[in-house]
């Protein structure tokens, strides 16, 4: 059972339970953010839906939206842009990145993966790029809501894992919500379903089985020509956005 | 004015039957738009109000930004055909006026520091017009804000009270504003009695005032239930 709670509920006397998206308030924790709770040790309320609030360390999907010599300004589906500095791109010192030509390494457009460095009071967001995740060759970036990732990839990364092997697909899910899928084009289109899906139905219990059995039914359905989408689910989910 | 022997109450009700202290029906839907991170339709009788909510994003022009918190930007607009008689499209100073006391009756309960040098916008769009647009769009708003996941105290709720026929009554319709002898909306977070705006024009002694404010106090409860209720309803169906 998940409880569903709005802003200003009650949620406990104990202070020290705290946690994400509540606020103390004479001495008594109340929910900051319409969502789910979350009752472990903490208390949590987990949003159903917000913006990206870049946190250091996180691995991020990026879009080059600017060049700013000595910089690349990179969309990161967060109300702050962040900037990636020329000399992450170069290896080490053997080569400089003349002026007006940071286009031929990265251009507009371009998707990045890439690990935050570091957050300064000027809300002015660093980048390291990580080389190791090239995003090349045809595939396709999901946006869902970033708070449902801890979802998608499930206890002990058990949701993404069977997510992975049923549909064929490598599937890269970065912190700040996009999703980058490579596979077949109907594999692909299955495997976005399917996150759409875990995404509006993100607090039920049982997801996980019923993902799996979604799935293979799914499959064993195609095969008989009664391939429908889930056309519904996709109008209801909002923040879906395919480039 | 008044036509001659126009009565708003006959027999202890009034012109829509309604007793003095009752609200009009309230229908409510969350997330009715699909391209805005949250939003709310909201029926308040004959009113009927549409709010959208974007953001937290990236506040433009940049001089603009508050270095410590998050900007409030709210948009109060009648339809041109939201009345009887075609009203200009665009901003007026009836409408500039209220889009400030509406943002400034949901700014306590916004904890905006949470997303520094950002902008949240909320576009109420009222669609059809019956006297208590305003509160009718800060009700709208305060749920399209939960919606989108704007980090909240509380929610707002809001109701008008006035004074027709030498009676106080709640939530005034068209012809009772019009005709009647004062109006007064208040806007409030319910579950701490605590009031966010209140303004009123026309006349009423100190005790009708008294009288008045509790009457849309109590009304403020109903309306924070039903605001509850559709936000909660929302992720219960499944």
């Amino acid at each position: 059972m998940y409880k569903v709670v709005i802003p200003g509920d009650f949620l406990s006397d104990d202070v020290s339970r705290a946690g994400e998206g509540t606020y103390i308030e004479g001495g008594k924790v109340y929910a900051m953010r319409y969502g789910v709770v979350d009752e472990k040790e903490e208390i949590k309320v987990v949003p159903f839906m917000g913006k990206y609030l870049p946190t250091r360390g996180d691995v991020v999907i990026g879009k080059i939206i600017e060049i700013s010599f000595p910089y690349w300004i990179v969309d990161i589906a967060s109300p702050y842009e962040a900037r990636l500095h020329m000399s992450e791109v170069t290896s080490d010192n053997e080569k400089r990145i003349e002026f007006g030509s940071m286009h031929t390494y990265l251009d507009i457009d371009d998707l990045i993966v890439a690990k935050i460095t570091n957050i300064d009071a000027l809300m002015r967001i660093d980048l390291a790029l990580m080389k190791e995740f090239q995003l090349g060759g045809t595939g396709r970036l999901i946006t869902i809501p970033y708070t449902k990732v801890p979802r998608l990839i499930g206890r002990k990364g058990s949701m993404i894992k069977m997510l992975k092997e049923k549909s064929n697909c490598f599937i890269f899910v970065a912190k700040n919500g996009r999703i980058w899928i490579r596979g077949k084009e109907e594999d692909m289109k299955l495997a976005s379903e399917v996150i759409l899906k875990i995404t509006t139905e993100a607090h039920t219990s049982g997801l996980t089985d019923r993902v799996a059995n979604f799935m293979d039914s799914h499959r064993s359905r195609m095969g008989k020509g009664e391939y429908k989408v889930m056309r519904d689910e996709r109008r209801r989910f909002r923040a879906y956005k395919r480039w | 004015m008044k036509e001659e022997g126009l009565e708003l109450i006959k027999g202890g009700k009034r012109l829509d039957g309604r007793s003095f202290d009752e609200l009009r029906q309230i229908r409510i839907e969350v997330g009715v738009l699909k391209r805005a991170d949250g939003s709310c339709y909201f029926e308040l009788g004959d009113n009927k109000v549409i709010a959208a909510v974007y953001g937290p994003r990236e506040m433009h022009p940049r001089h603009a930004q508050d270095a410590k918190m998050a900007v409030l930007k709210y948009r109060y607009n009648m339809a041109p055909f939201s009345v009887d008689e075609r009203k200009r499209p665009g901003p007026d100073r009836r409408s500039v006026e209220i889009s400030k006391v509406s943002r400034e009756a949901l700014e306590p309960v916004i904890i905006k520091e949470y997303y520094p040098k950002t902008e949240i916008d909320v576009y109420v769009e009222i669609l059809q017009s019956d006297a208590g647009t305003r509160t009718a769009g800060i009700n709208a708003a305060s749920v399209a804000l939960a919606d989108a996941g704007i980090p909240m105290k509380d929610l707002v709720s809001s109701v008008a009270v006035g004074k027709i026929d030498g009676e106080i009554v709640l939530d005034l319709n068209a012809v009772e504003d019009n005709y009647g002898e004062a109006d007064m909306p208040v806007a409030m977070i319910a579950r701490r009695n605590a009031i966010t705006a209140i303004q009123m024009d026309g006349c009423m002694t100190r005790s009708e005032f008294e009288k008045g404010l509790k009457m849309a106090m109590n009304a403020c409860q109903k309306i924070y239930e039903l605001q509850r209720t559709a936000l909660i309803e929302r992720y219960s169906e499944m």
